[in-house]
């Protein structure tokens, strides 16, 4: 398969025009570590972005950065890192997931995927920090959307729509994000030998009171065997977890309100900043379930009260306090669905063989009116669907 | 200000559009489903942009989405035009109706559906209204965080169709942010369910293209939103300049040191003037700039970040700084700027609300061209600013009953928010584009960022019947947009590297 490696926005549009006017069906990616999730393209070419590189404006004051799409996302995390900011939605490192290197992956890749780690419960994900971007659509053609300032409703928000596209409606070449400081001080509450249920409950306790929790994960036992950080490896039984970050005399008197909130449930213990990033990296980046083997593991977004239960032969652990839950199942040919939900939510299959991910709905698929809304979106950006043909579902 | 011409054929079968209405909409328990006398009409005849004015062709308060969606089929199929109303407080016309078309008001949906704590959200109908959402769990100790200063009227649906902003949401996001959930009807009368009480739901984030979409899309006619608990404790600061460089300065400082407070805005010396006087919050009158600095969160937080920002203030030269020692009076100080519309309204016959956002750093050279321009046009203006993140709001003050002061004003807006663009910023940070903004899109947008913004309408909509001739200052139609241009040749690159 050939590949097509433009260096700057004007290449990118003539790949794109080329491809359209070859109809030559063209994969979109940037360092291809996510390319295992979504179900398999059927492209003739690669469009490489990994060239168009370079953080061109940074305004730590402003709470502003830009990047070319093609930027590593370790280059724009020591950046901001060297300025006491980061990007609240703390974008996870799935890379070994798909037997990648850790730390590999672009910016533009983070966006187009829409990530978002254990903080999506207080700062949202990718989408909510996406202030604006310049593309170049399925048509050919050159546009942009918003702007470098927070506050901006001045036409449609195609922002959101870019987000969590996967490269199926264009190809972005440049973007701006907000940026945030990054908490000083970090400490975790952790509860011992909690059912789910219990859980799940102290998590909603956690997640009602004014402590401003900003991560609530469970890891049962097996899942909490796994972790690097000794209290939590140690303990030999289920570690519940709660975030709170901020300025140091903030954290304690919030540390001190959780103890005292949640000591009824089980035996607690309290970890600080340095244990505490390493264990939110690994609820973030999937860490408890890897390796998975041969394993399939699904991702499954649901109301955190809505009281899914993961399949009964599965390991899991849940992070959104209760509302994402992470599983990893036998393989099976039919992809092994996760049980139905109650109460609305929405399941990705998130890692499976290619074999598996062209027969199942890797996303779950959509209620028909929005299916057909959603293809024809897709139309208005790339109706010759040239950009990643088939990727999130059959036609988009 | 040009709107499309009205369809002749459409005013023509008034009367049976009228009358298909009432079937669809019979008088129900909360009153006339239409109403189609021009007295009664009047009262719809505008929104917050009280300038621009027009009778509806007629108005349906449909009470159910069953209705919604049979109203919006019959039109689609009789290529009637729609305009969506809420609480009709736009301030940029957004809800300005058209003369051959049909208002659909969600003033009936007034119902919060489903309070549910353990999920942290409410599930309410789009016409009730902001503020009553945070009323609604206040006893429970939460509340819903954006709160434009016309909360005690403004509708959940409108803000959704705004993307509505609010002080606090510095910290807390804008109203994209904090829904997690809509039900929308699109022209054709398709009933559709967007997110809910989850958090993901695959698929192209159309929701998030809904907030802010001016119902130009669809008619929303249910609402799921993030609650939050209250903080523990909230302590405003009010600090004074004597430059609004300084002041600015200051805005910048705040959020270099690591400080996101929940709130933080501006006032310049006519701004501070008219709201003492109207409100009497205790403001310094002999100060050029005023900021109000709120910070929220656990106690030990708070006093520890207001000392902070009190050392960096005084660092820059602060003259006046006094803290909040209780709630009321911390609310005495909010209540001054969120009166500042209503009390440059007592000063002034008529004012314009301008609404466009910077980057921060600019805010010195920026006002400073605004008093040049302010002279230039011989009209008076006083500046409330949302400092923490860029978005100013000049309100210009004419007398419309003066010949060619309506023309001055707006002249003088328009040539405030081309500046907004030249530094970096844009049109409107939260009131929306509507019918004010609409002929200035080409100063922030190139004829192919809006056709294919159009064509994203075209997928909704493809006819355009849904508040046509808003937001786009071209109407071109779907075919034509929908055309694939091939430009190989023109502009390939043979030399692009292949591997
Ligand atoms: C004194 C004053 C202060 C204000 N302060 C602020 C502020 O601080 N921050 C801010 O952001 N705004 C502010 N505004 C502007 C205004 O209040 C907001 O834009 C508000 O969200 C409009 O809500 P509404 O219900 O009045 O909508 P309307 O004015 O009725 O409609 C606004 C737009 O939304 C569409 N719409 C309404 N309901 C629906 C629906 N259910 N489905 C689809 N489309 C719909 C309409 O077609 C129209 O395009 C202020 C206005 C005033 C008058």
């Amino acid at each position: 398969m050939s590949v097509l490696a433009p260096s700057d926005h004007d290449e990118i549009q003539a790949a794109v025009a080329g491809a359209l006017a070859d109809g030559i069906p063209t994969e979109v990616r940037g360092h291809a570590t996510r390319r295992g999730w979504g179900r398999p393209v059927q492209a003739e070419q690669e469009l490489d972005l990994s060239r168009i590189s370079g953080i061109h404006l940074y305004e730590p004051k402003e709470l502003v950065l830009s990047a070319a799409a093609g930027t590593p996302i370790r280059e724009i995390n020591e950046a901001l890192a060297a300025e006491n900011q980061h990007l609240a939605f703390e974008p996870p490192d799935w890379a070994p997931l798909y037997g990648g290197a850790a730390g590999e992956g672009t910016f533009g890749g983070v966006i187009a995927c829409n990530l978002a780690g254990p903080r999506r419960i207080q700062a949202g994900a990718a989408r909510d920090h996406l202030l604006g971007f310049t593309a170049v659509s399925g048509r050919g053609e050159t546009f942009k959307s918003g702007g470098r300032v927070v506050k901006n409703v001045t036409g449609f928000d195609l922002s959101k729509l870019i987000a969590g596209s996967f490269g199926t409606l264009a190809v972005m070449s440049d973007i701006t994000v907000k940026v945030l400081p990054a908490p000083e001080k970090v400490r975790t509450v952790l509860v011992f030998g909690l059912s789910s249920e219990d859980a799940r409950k102290a998590m909603s306790a956690a997640l009602n009171s004014p402590s401003d929790v900003g991560g609530a994960a469970h890891l049962p036992a097996g899942a909490a065997a796994r972790s690097a950080v000794d209290y939590v490896n140690g303990a030999g039984t289920a570690a519940t977890a709660l975030r709170v970050e901020g300025p140091e005399p903030s954290v304690a008197a919030r540390t001190e309100a959780l103890k005292r909130l949640l000591g009824e449930y089980g035996g607690i213990e309290e970890l600080h900043t340095s244990r505490s990033r390493t264990l939110w990296a690994e609820v973030r980046d999937v860490h408890p379930l890897l390796p998975q083997g041969e394993n399939l593991i699904w991702r499954v977004s649901v109301p955190p009260a809505g009281g899914y239960a993961p399949p009964p032969d599965a390991e899991y652990y849940t992070d959104w306090g209760g509302g994402l839950i992470w599983i990893s199942v036998p393989a099976s040919d039919d992809g092994a669905p996760p049980p139905p939900r109650v109460d609305g939510g929405h399941a990705t299959l998130m890692r499976a063989p290619a074999s598996v991910r062209g027969v199942v709905a890797v996303f779950e698929e959509l209620p028909a009116g929005v299916a057909a809304l959603s293809a024809r979106i897709k139309e208005s950006f790339d109706p010759e669907r040239v950009l990643n043909p088939g990727r999130m579902y059959p036609g988009i | 200000m040009k709107m499309p011409a009205p369809d002749q054929a459409t005013l023509a079968r008034r009367q049976e559009i009228v009358a298909k209405l009432r079937e669809i909409v019979p008088p129900g328990p909360l009153g006339d489903g239409v109403i189609d006398d021009a007295n009664t009409l009047s009262a719809y005849e505008c929104d917050g942009l009280s300038a621009y004015r027009q009778l509806p062709m007629v108005v349906v308060l449909p009470e159910t989405v069953r209705q919604v969606s049979d109203i919006l089929k019959y039109c689609h199929e009789t290529g009637t035009k729609v305009v969506a109303r809420g609480s009709g407080t736009s301030l940029s016309g957004g809800a300005l109706p058209l003369a051959d078309a049909v208002m659909l008001g969600l003033g009936k949906f007034n119902r919060i559906l489903d309070i549910d704590y353990a999920n942290r959200c409410v599930v309410t109908q789009p016409g009730v209204t902001n503020l009553a959402i945070s009323d609604a769990v206040a006893a429970d100790g939460f509340y819903y965080a954006p709160d434009p200063s016309s909360q005690i009227v403004c509708s959940i649906g409108g803000n959704v169709a705004e993307n509505s902003g609010g002080v606090h949401c510095l910290k807390y996001g804008l109203t994209t942010n904090n829904v997690m959930g809509v039900e929308m009807v699109t022209m054709d009368g398709e009933i559709m369910r967007l997110g809910g009480k989850h958090l993901d739901s695959g698929g192209y984030d159309i929701l998030g293209l809904i907030n802010g979409s001016e119902g130009l899309l669809g008619v929303i006619t249910e609402v799921t939103v993030r609650i939050l608990r209250k903080p523990e404790t909230a302590r405003a600061a009010l600090i004074g300049f004597d430059s609004a460089a300084a002041a600015g300065d200051c805005v910048g400082a705040v959020i270099g040191a690591g400080i996101i407070p929940g709130g933080m805005e501006m006032m310049d010396r006519p701004a501070i003037a008219a709201t003492e006087e109207f409100v009497h919050a205790g403001y310094p009158l002999d100060v050029e700039a005023l900021l109000i600095v709120e910070l929220d969160g656990p106690a030990a937080e708070v006093d520890y970040l207001i000392g902070r920002v009190r050392e960096i203030a005084e660092g820059l030269g602060a003259g006046y700084f006094r803290i909040s020692e209780n709630d009321e009076e911390r609310e005495n100080f909010w209540a001054g700027r969120k009166a500042a519309f209503p009390a440059v309204g007592r000063i002034t016959p008529d004012y314009y609300c301008m609404d466009g956002t910077i980057p921060r750093a600019r805010l010195p050279e920026v006002l400073t061209r605004i008093s040049e321009l302010s002279e230039k046009h011989g009209l008076g203006v006083a500046n409330v600013f949302h400092a923490g993140d860029g978005n100013l709001h000049p309100l210009i003050m004419y007398d419309a009953n003066e010949p060619g002061e309506l023309a001055a004003a707006e002249e003088f807006g328009a040539e405030i928010l081309r500046l907004c663009v030249e530094v970096g910023g844009v049109l409107t940070g939260e009131h929306g584009v509507g019918v004010e903004k609409r002929d200035l899109m080409g100063a922030m947008f190139t004829e192919e960022d809006l056709k294919q913004q159009q064509r994203v309408k075209c997928a909704f909509d493809p006819d355009s019947l849904l508040n046509p001739g808003k937001v786009f200052p071209t109407l071109h139609r779907c075919a034509e947009l929908g055309r694939v241009h091939v430009h190989r040749g023109e502009t390939r690159f043979p030399d692009i590297p292949r591997f």
